[in-house]
């Protein structure tokens, strides 16, 4: 093998670092913009699909403009909070605040002459983030539907929180019980729950930490919403 | 060297792509890429995708490797692969979610577990190193096909006893369930991966016995 002077491997690892440093650069602006309107273009798809509404990636936007009538932000107390677009919040800075401090996104939407309530949720899955909607019925206890998303569950099992299986077995599920108590919907080992019961689902058999963080998930989230519910169901 | 000019597939390159498929698989006889076999393989479509990545990579970054071979310091040469491997990665990676969201939603972090594959180093640092880009080319497809061949079979077999499915559809009859057959949930840990890996390895010495180590 030839030998080679340490200037030279100096000078061939700095040009390579930065041939290599340039190119990804150059890369990532050039792309950003495409991966940001897919970005949109997958939470508004999410935000329907939390409606039961089928989408693709071509008619997400004129679906979305269609049935969204509204959006906005609301304080923890139920007072709306002007002048802050609901799709700029970031769910996972405002859970790290304090309750009273938190912006809270909500959109409705319009299906068959019903309303439904859209909440996003943040949480902790096994290897990292989950998150999802859940849509109210206008009874604002009620789920009217359930999507969630991750970023690197386990195939074929913690992922599968992306299923339909696991996402429509929240549909008809109430989150306050009958003396208007906010119970949640509690994701339970797989197999154990009773399907009789409105206020818990199955968790997925050996997803068991992934099911653990969807259930902590909705009660995190759902109860910043609780005095908005009652205040509106009043 | 020769000087003489080869054709683009004699026997020799020839060999580059099918030697991987049996004699020097990657997997089972080289025993390269073992944790990535394991994460992946529950379902055959992630392993299948998975599969796909990495022969890109590894047939690219063997390329560029091999042009640049004579002007690598050998004292810096395994850092200069890393940082091919990772440009790559990150590079397929950007691309996915510019243009296939939703497939590089599936992969999600597999893409990025692509650099931790040791059968991309092995190939690097063992072949293209010091042969031609060509040979280089097909070397990187023979073992990225090797290893995706044995990537499918585990998939298949995790997912049809653990899942009951087969690329996503249901194989094994409701019917069979009412007799009180279940999926075996073993299947889906990474441990069964490594027996159902061994299990690959044992039957494939057993027909190759020039494989055996004599000692």
């Amino acid at each position: 093998m030839k030998s080679f002077s340490n200037t030279y491997i100096f000078l061939f690892s700095s040009g390579l670092v930065i041939f290599v440093a340039a190119l990804l650069s150059i890369a990532a602006i050039i792309l950003q913009p495409f991966q940001k309107k897919n970005v949109e273009i997958n939470n508004k798809q999410n935000i329907l699909t939390s409606v039961n509404i089928e989408t693709t990636t071509k008619n997400a936007e004129e679906l979305f403009s269609k049935y969204i009538i509204e959006s906005y932000v609301i304080s923890s107390t139920g007072i709306k909070k002007e002048g802050i677009d609901a799709f700029t919040i970031d769910m996972k800075k405002e859970l790290a605040k304090p309750i009273e401090e938190r912006s809270l996104p909500i959109f409705i939407s319009s299906i068959d002459n019903e309303t439904q309530y859209i909440i996003p949720v943040y949480g902790k899955g096994l290897w990292g983030p989950i998150w999802g909607y859940v849509s109210l019925n206008n009874d604002l206890s009620t789920i009217y539907g359930a999507n969630f998303a991750h970023k690197g569950e386990t195939p074929g099992l913690g992922a599968e929180i992306d299923k339909k299986e696991f996402q429509s077995q929240f549909i008809g599920k109430q989150i306050f019980n009958e003396s208007g108590l906010f119970v949640s919907v509690s994701v339970l080992k797989g197999g154990t729950a009773n399907p009789k019961s409105k206020y818990e689902v199955d968790g997925i058999s050996g997803g068991t930490i992934t099911s653990k963080g969807v259930d902590q998930m909705l009660k995190d989230c759902l109860s910043s919403y609780e005095t908005y519910f009652k205040n509106l169901n009043k | 060297m020769s000087s003489e000019k080869e054709p683009l597939f004699s026997s020799k390159n020839i060999k580059l792509i099918t030697e991987p498929l049996g004699s020097s698989n990657p997997i089972t006889v080289q025993v390269l890429g073992i944790c990535s076999a394991l994460a992946v393989t529950v379902k055959m479509k992630p392993a299948f995708v998975m599969a796909i990545s990495v022969m890109v990579v590894l047939a690219v970054s063997n390329v560029v490797i091999s042009l640049i071979r004579n002007y690598i310091p050998p004292r810096i040469r395994i850092i200069v692969q890393l940082v091919v491997i990772a440009a790559m990665v990150i590079l397929v990676d950007q691309i996915l979610k510019a243009f296939v969201y939703d497939i590089s939603k599936q992969l999600s972090v597999f893409v990025g577990l692509i650099i931790t594959n040791c059968i991309l180093m092995g190939r690097l640092e063992a072949f293209a190193m010091g042969n031609k880009p060509w040979p280089s080319f097909l070397d990187g497809l023979g073992n990225a096909a090797g290893y995706s061949i044995i990537l499918l079979i585990v998939s298949f077999f995790r997912e049809l006893l653990g899942s009951g499915t087969i690329w996503g559809f249901k194989v094994i009859p409701e019917s069979v369930y009412d007799f009180g057959y279940q999926n075996n949930g073993l299947m889906i840990l990474p441990p069964m991966a490594l027996i159902v890996v061994g299990i690959i390895i044992w039957i494939q010495r057993a027909r190759n016995k020039k494989l055996i180590e004599t000692k």
